[in-house]
């Protein structure tokens, strides 16, 4: 029993030095290893879709950010890697440092942020013109990177992605020819081939049934021991099995912000804030 | 006693597959044994009165078609009676729609046939005058102008349809307006102005009719159609494939390049397609361009070259028998072509949509 108290202070004392927000960490002197945003809003157009988001992501954990639909999860997580600027009317405010750099900074190539910060979409969206070998390796080409072993890469991705049992003997198939499951840790195994230093995943599993949903989770725990995961959820569950960290975001109808960002466990059963309680007990949303 | 889902009886045999949506043999064979005796009836009455000729066969069997049918289901009701005319109706106007195509194609067919010998492919009209016998002279030097000239043209067109698709697409620059509005007001000029304009530009420059001035002509009349149709191609690749790509760290020009336009590999070969078949039969900016010629030419540059389209046109103009019969042979040779790349279209467009 002791040991489980002591286990959640330590958590809670996590909290403090990572999650919190970046304005409240100025005694913290080394840099920040992980992504971090610092005041975040974004628009589209005149609409201000969210507003003043602070955020920590350290290395090696799971965050997960939940609310309801149209409150700025999925807005926030394209923020993180600059995909946010594709919408011809988008605008942004605040910070966000990777390893203590603005990737915002006007000397800073997007593509190369990208590179470091990869992303999953909703939706599988393998190349359709190349076979599953070279769906993995596309990055590397895409990106001019230069790899000597290619067949380790892909067989090291697809491992690691929980799909190399299932597709090592058909590599030359497309990535059409899989099942909806299996084109998503496809593009999961895409995403690490690049080896990026963080993977935001915009809600990975909506689309999938409930034992590819399982085989995403043990990879995402997988990858946390190496890199950031960021994933948007709108399945509670999801968020508490895979999660240490969650993040909370509403909207009244105006802009979407941050309501309360906690280690999952007290997130889900000892928040703050009395909204996250009724969200998180299936009261609204 | 209350009956419970278990109570349902359970068969473990599997039955015989079955159709029970599908037309009965019944119902085929009254279609068939109407349309047959519709046809005797027709075909008497177009032999007894005044009405001949396909026309009034058609018409014929169309009227008495709707009568039998009028009668057979009279006893039906009135559901199955309105389905059955609107059947007839819909396979009438089918065959209205088509029978223009079929009549041209027939008579093509019929009057090319005759020329349709093998010396037509490989001889040529230097040493045969247009009213010879049919087993000499041909269109060899046609065929190889029309292939060499509409071959520079793909060359040149290709490039720039499919940068022009990219940048309507892909880059969506400033420009994009005027683009798309130039293009659109270019598939909307008249063959003979293209033909008029490297005429007073090309030909003044270098002094002579040539290929390579047809193939400029024809690289004007084509562009617009590879070029509309790479960018409707290009609007179908999906927003996902490049929101992937850029998530990977690619940037535009190589994931337009290596995702984006890999993907629609297929399209783009029939926007080439389409656009040779646009320009292969172009006659009027030919004449103004390269000419024609009775013999081979396989340098483009210098002297007028031979084209099926302008063999067709110079001897139509002679006008006698024989040459007739070598300008529909022409005619016929100049279809097949256009046939056979609008199939390869259809089966390289059709092939990897997955």
């Amino acid at each position: 029993m002791d040991t489980l108290k002591q286990g959640e202070r330590n958590m809670e004392q996590d909290l403090e030095n990572n999650v919190l927000a970046g304005n409240d960490a100025k005694d913290i002197k080394t840099t920040f290893r992980g992504l971090e945003a610092k005041n975040v809003h974004a628009w589209f157009g005149n609409h201000h879709a969210l507003s003043n988001v602070s955020l920590r992501f350290p290395e090696q954990t799971v965050t997960g950010l939940i609310g309801p639909s149209g409150c700025g999860k999925s807005t926030f997580i394209r923020l993180l890697n600059r995909m946010h600027e594709f919408i011809p009317s988008a605008a942004m405010a605040g910070q966000v440092l990777q390893n203590g750099e603005d990737i915002y900074a006007t000397d800073v190539d997007a593509a190369a942020v990208r590179l470091k910060i990869g992303m999953v979409f909703q939706k599988p969206n393998p190349f359709p013109a190349m076979n599953i070998r070279e769906n993995v390796l596309s990055g590397i080409k895409l990106a001019h990177l230069k790899v000597a072993d290619h067949d380790s890469i892909v067989e090291n991705c697809l491992t690691r992605a929980g799909l190399w049992k299932e597709v090592k003997d058909r590599l030359n198939a497309t990535g059409g020819s899989l099942s909806g499951g299996q084109q998503q840790r496809l593009c999961i195994a895409r995403s690490l081939a690049v080896e990026p230093s963080v993977l935001l995943m915009d809600e990975p599993c909506s689309a999938l049934d409930p034992g590819s949903t399982l085989r995403i989770e043990e990879t995402i725990k997988e990858l946390a021991q190496k890199i950031a995961v960021v994933i948007v959820t709108h399945n509670m569950q999801q968020a508490a099995r895979v999660s240490d960290f969650c993040a909370f975001f509403l909207t009244d109808g105006g802009p979407g912000y941050l309501v309360e960002a906690a280690p999952t466990k007290i997130l889900f059963t000892n928040p703050s804030d009395t909204r996250t309680a009724d969200y998180v007990q299936g009261k609204f949303g | 006693m209350s009956a419970t889902v278990t109570d349902l009886q359970q068969t473990t045999a599997i039955p015989e597959p079955t159709t029970p949506w599908a037309r009965t043999r019944g119902e085929k064979l009254g279609t068939v044994v109407t349309f047959l005796i519709s046809a005797i009836a027709a075909a008497c009455i177009v032999l007894v009165t005044g009405l001949a000729g396909v026309d009034g066969f058609g018409l014929t069997l169309f009227v008495i078609f709707v009568v039998i049918t009028f009668v057979r289901t009279i006893r039906l009701n009135a559901k199955v009676r309105k389905d059955e005319f609107v059947k007839i109706a819909i396979f009438a106007a089918a065959v209205l729609a088509f029978s223009p195509w079929m009549s041209i194609f027939a008579s093509v067919i019929i009057k090319g046939a005759k020329g349709f010998r093998p010396n037509f492919f490989v001889e040529t009209m230097q040493t045969t005058t247009p009213d010879d016998e049919l087993n000499l002279g041909g269109a060899g030097h046609a065929i190889i102008g029309s292939m060499l000239m509409v071959i520079i043209a793909t060359f040149i067109t290709l490039p720039l349809g499919i940068l022009s698709g990219v940048y309507l697409t892909e880059v969506r620059g400033r420009l994009t307006f005027w683009v798309r509005f130039v293009v659109q007001s270019m598939s909307g000029v008249p063959s003979i102005v293209a033909g008029l304009f490297i005429y007073t530009t090309f030909i003044d420059l270098t002094n002579s009719f040539s290929g390579m001035a047809g193939s400029l002509a024809l690289a004007v009349l084509m562009l617009p159609t590879v070029a509309r149709t790479a960018e409707e191609v290009l609007k179908l690749v999906p927003d996902d494939l490049r929101s992937a790509s850029y998530a990977l760290g690619a940037r535009q020009w190589r994931t337009s390049l290596m995702v984006v336009l890999p993907t629609v590999r297929s399209g783009l070969t029939t926007a080439a397609i389409l656009g040779v078949a646009r320009v292969i039969g172009e006659t009027a900016p030919l004449l103004l361009t390269s000419l024609s010629s009775n013999s081979y030419v396989f340098n483009p540059i210098g002297s007028p070259i031979g084209s099926l389209p302008t063999y067709v046109f110079g001897l139509l103009q002679i006008g006698t028998e024989n040459a007739s019969n070598r300008a529909w042979t022409g005619a016929l040779v100049l279809m097949l072509i256009v046939f056979a790349l609008f199939s390869i279209a259809r089966f390289v467009g059709g092939k990897d949509r997955r």
